[in-house]
């Protein structure tokens, strides 16, 4: 068997393999004669390009697929996995990157939620066992906190750990996580880090999706690539460096390099904030944005980047201040932002920018149907040519303008929502961690049609907190801190160390 | 180069949209009922029950078109059927004091329009769940009615008025030709326009289409006010039809509506669904309840069997929807 994987390893036996999994979905071959295994205590990173199956792989995992060809071995026997109780009984769970926690339980309730401990008084909860067995729990991944404090009170590293809480307490000796880290501070990142090293210590195998290299090579202790639904090749970190893991990933050579052309001159100004106040908890923002430039927006998560974002777009209400667009003021709803050439491309594409069971067509158009259809009258097959060309454009992996767009992979839908940005004409382009869960070969297009986008004479505004995106696209800079604007950096002083630096919080 | 071998193993699904697809199913249930009670009945197509039924179905179906938008924007709009008595009523007071059924009509509609731009304002300027402002909507115009009317009836109105609901124009009911008009516009509206489709994008993620520059809150106004004035249509129709106006018409009126607009295909989530659908939805209920009257079954049946038709197809569309999750 260890002819099939070409390492050395600590244990003979795989806690868990896959041998040629094969998924199909209408259209689109998900899995293809996938192998895959995991042995106890190791940390395994996926590693893959938006549709490239991993997600698949990680449904298969866990019951919620049923793949369509393929064996599953545990510790060497024969199993099926045809439900998630099947996967559950086998000790394997999934942290996905959207919880499933229910936000006005506490963090007990939520642990043990369908499994509460019986009360003497039949279907009434033993209030004090549940507590202490969470309290229990908790302690064993070094979570210190109140298990009656209910889960909306939490932040998202938080909520993280009780999900890795309940799925420890359902005796999980594989916990498949999905971008764990997506969401979270340097500092919270550390402490998921430790916690990870303490269950491998214990003997828990983690499946770990990542688009991070530094995490793949800090964490890994092997890796599979998979790329078009195949599994290209499974490495240790030690005997590849990132580069070839990227080549593995795309198939193609991507230029790592952050794809812009800086020019000297930027053009007139577009945007001017002036001591924009609101009661989102942003206060007396001042920020220019000229044609031609990209301007970074960073800060700690919750610095408030995203409230100024929304209060430009109009997506929030307004206490104070003033916002100028292309020389004239503007305040109201998102409608008259949009019909004015602003665009925002929301932080979470899958709730905010899109609606996932319409089409790629229907989602392309919808901010640009006024400008298309100035008479009123929408007709379909201009709609659908537009569609077209802009799937052309931006090269969409789709297999029709009609196809259900929450079925694209991540890379692909945020294409359609700056798409749809791109058909309405937009001049300024305000865009909130665009980026976030996108595979590297989609990031470098995506920087490529900015850069594109503003040598064309538009302008963007970018979020980011990814340090490296910004220091190597940005023009220049605004650092936030706790709802203000902490500093301005130039092109020259733009650097991961003086980000950081301003946007710190200073006892 | 992925993309290109993407999109070579992936040809486009089908050339049929969705929508059209269930809309088929559909027609295919309304003609197998068709073949079922012509097959047990001799009556049941006879030229005069099939226009009976066509002119039964047009009454359901004008409440249901303007409702159906108001689903389409997962929204519900539970005050149609009081509306529809608030508006003859109404209606009837300004015929027969002013002796004009044009000054009349245009009162109905107006009034059945303010009540829907009421209900809009409270869903959308105070952000009452719809279901809920519909509801309080419903009970203030029961009270409004039958304070209005004091238990009186109105009855007897001109000959020409009258010709709108039991009329016929070449061997067809006047509301036969109406239900053809509405239709048409109802399908132009929802397929063709820029309005129709931003109601579609608020009805399937409001969130998003807000942000996509979507002037959701005006459209969801015009959503109610177009549901208010087909009630206030209606009004017309039974007022015409009946000859009379009394408070309690709208109550048998609101839930047959709801179940047309849920046999047509329409979501109660928002975003799926055609006016097109609603007619089919409204027609099989008609048939059916022909049916049973045709075969002599106790109308006590009828609710019984409008529930679990509705609870089929409900449940039918899910099944043959559900890939596109």
């Amino acid at each position: 068997m260890s002819d099939a994987l070409p390492i050395e390893v600590t244990s003979p036996t795989p806690l868990l393999e896959l041998r040629g999994i094969s998924k199909e979905f209408p259209g689109v071959k998900a899995l293809d004669d996938v192998s895959f295994a995991v042995y106890p205590g190791e940390v395994h990173m996926l590693l893959g390009e938006n549709g490239a199956g991993k997600s698949s792989l990680m449904k298969v995992l866990c019951g919620a697929y049923r793949a369509d060809a393929g064996e599953f071995y545990y510790k060497g026997e024969t199993v099926a996995i045809n439900s998630t109780a099947d996967a559950q009984k086998l000790g394997i769970a999934v942290i996905f990157q959207e919880f499933s926690l229910v936000p006005h339980l506490d963090i007990a309730q939520n642990i043990f939620l369908g499994r509460e401990p019986k009360g003497r008084i039949p279907g009434t909860i033993d209030r004090r066992k549940i507590l202490a067995d969470a309290k229990r729990v908790l302690g064993t991944i070094g979570f210190d906190i109140d298990p009656s404090t209910t889960v909306d009170k939490l932040g998202v590293a938080q909520q993280q750990m009780v999900e890795i809480a309940k799925a420890i307490s359902q005796d999980a000796r594989i916990l498949v996580m999905d971008e764990p880290t997506a969401a979270l501070s340097d500092r919270e990142t550390e402490l998921l880090f430790a916690l990870i090293a303490r269950l491998k210590a214990d003997g828990v195998s983690i499946v770990y999706i990542s688009h991070r290299m530094a995490e793949v090579f800090a964490l890994g202790d092997r890796i599979t690539v998979l790329r078009d639904g195949r599994r290209i090749d499974g490495v240790r970190p030690a005997d590849v460096t990132p580069d070839q893991l990227v080549r593995m990933m795309v198939g193609r050579n991507v230029d790592m390099t952050y794809p812009r052309h800086f020019t000297d001159k930027p053009g007139e100004l577009l945007l001017e904030v002036k001591g924009l106040t609101a009661p989102t908890g942003i206060s007396d923002i001042n920020i220019e944005v000229r044609r031609g430039e990209i301007v970074g927006l960073c800060g700690l998560v919750g610095s408030g980047r995203s409230e100024v974002a929304r209060a430009i777009f109009g997506a929030d209400p307004v206490t104070s201040g003033q916002i100028i667009f292309d020389g004239k003021s503007i305040s109201g709803e998102p409608d008259l932002a949009a019909r004015r050439g602003i665009a925002l491309i929301p932080e979470s594409r899958k709730s905010e920018g899109l609606a996932l069971l319409r089409s790629v067509s229907d989602n392309l158009v919808v901010s640009a149907l006024r400008k298309l259809f100035p008479s009123g009258l929408f007709d379909q097959r201009r709609a659908q040519r537009t569609a077209d060309g802009l799937i052309r454009q931006l090269r969409i992996a789709t297999p029709s303008a009609r196809q259900t767009v929450g079925l694209l992979s991540g890379g692909n839908q945020q294409k359609v929502v700056i798409g749809k940005w791109l058909a309405a004409g937009s001049k300024l382009f305000i865009f909130d961690e665009p980026t976030r869960g996108i595979d590297i070969g989609a990031k470098s297009e995506i920087f490529a049609l900015i850069d594109r986008l503003v040598a064309e004479g538009a302008a963007a505004l970018m979020i980011s907190s990814e340090q490296v995106e910004i220091c190597h696209v940005c023009d220049r800079a605004y650092v936030m801190r706790e709802g203000r604007i902490a500093g301005h950096l130039t092109r020259s002083e733009l650097t991961e160390e003086n980000i950081v630096r301003l946007g710190m919080h200073h006892a | 180069m992925t993309d290109i071998t993407k999109d070579a193993i992936a040809p486009p699904r089908s050339f049929l949209s969705q929508d059209a697809i269930q809309v088929f199913y559909r027609l295919l249930a309304a003609l197998l009922i068709c073949a079922v009670l012509a097959v047990l009945s001799d009556s049941f197509l006879s030229l005069g029950n099939i226009l009976n039924v066509l002119r039964q179905a047009s009454l359901t179906f004008f409440i249901a078109s303007g409702l159906t938008l108001v689903v389409l924007t997962a929204g519900l709009d539970l005050s149609v059927g009081a509306n529809v008595a608030l508006s003859a009523c109404i209606a009837g007071t300004v015929i027969h004091t002013t002796g004009s059924p044009a000054l009349g009509i245009l009162t109905g509609l107006a009034c059945g329009g303010i009540v829907g731009l009421l209900n809009g304002i409270m869903v959308t300027a105070l952000r009452i769940p719809s279901f809920i402002a519909t509801y309080g909507m419903l009970w203030v115009l029961n009270g409004l009615t039958y304070w209005y009317m004091a238990g009186e009836t109105l009855h007897g109105f001109p000959a020409g008025f009258r010709q709108i609901g039991s009329g016929y124009l070449f061997g067809l009911p006047i509301p036969v030709y109406l239900l053809l008009v509405f239709l048409g516009i109802g399908t132009f509206f929802a397929q063709r326009t820029v309005w129709g489709q931003e109601i579609y994008a608020i009805g399937a993620n409001p969130v998003a289409a807000r942000l996509s520059g979507i002037p959701v809150a005006r459209r969801l106004l015009l959503v109610y006010a177009v549901s208010g004035t087909m009630a206030g249509l209606a009004s017309i129709i039974f007022l015409s039809r009946l000859n009379s106006a009394e408070a309690d018409i709208g109550e048998s009126l609101t839930l047959p509506a709801i179940a047309a607009v849920l046999i047509g295909g329409t979501s109660l989530f928002g975003g799926v669904g055609t006016v097109f659908g609603t007619f089919i939805g409204a027609l099989i209920l008609t048939l059916v309840l022909n049916g049973m009257n045709l075969l002599s079954v106790s109308a006590n049946w009828q609710p019984l069997v409008t529930g679990v038709i509705v609870i089929l197809a409900v449940w039918l569309d899910m099944k043959t929807r559900r890939r596109a999750q």
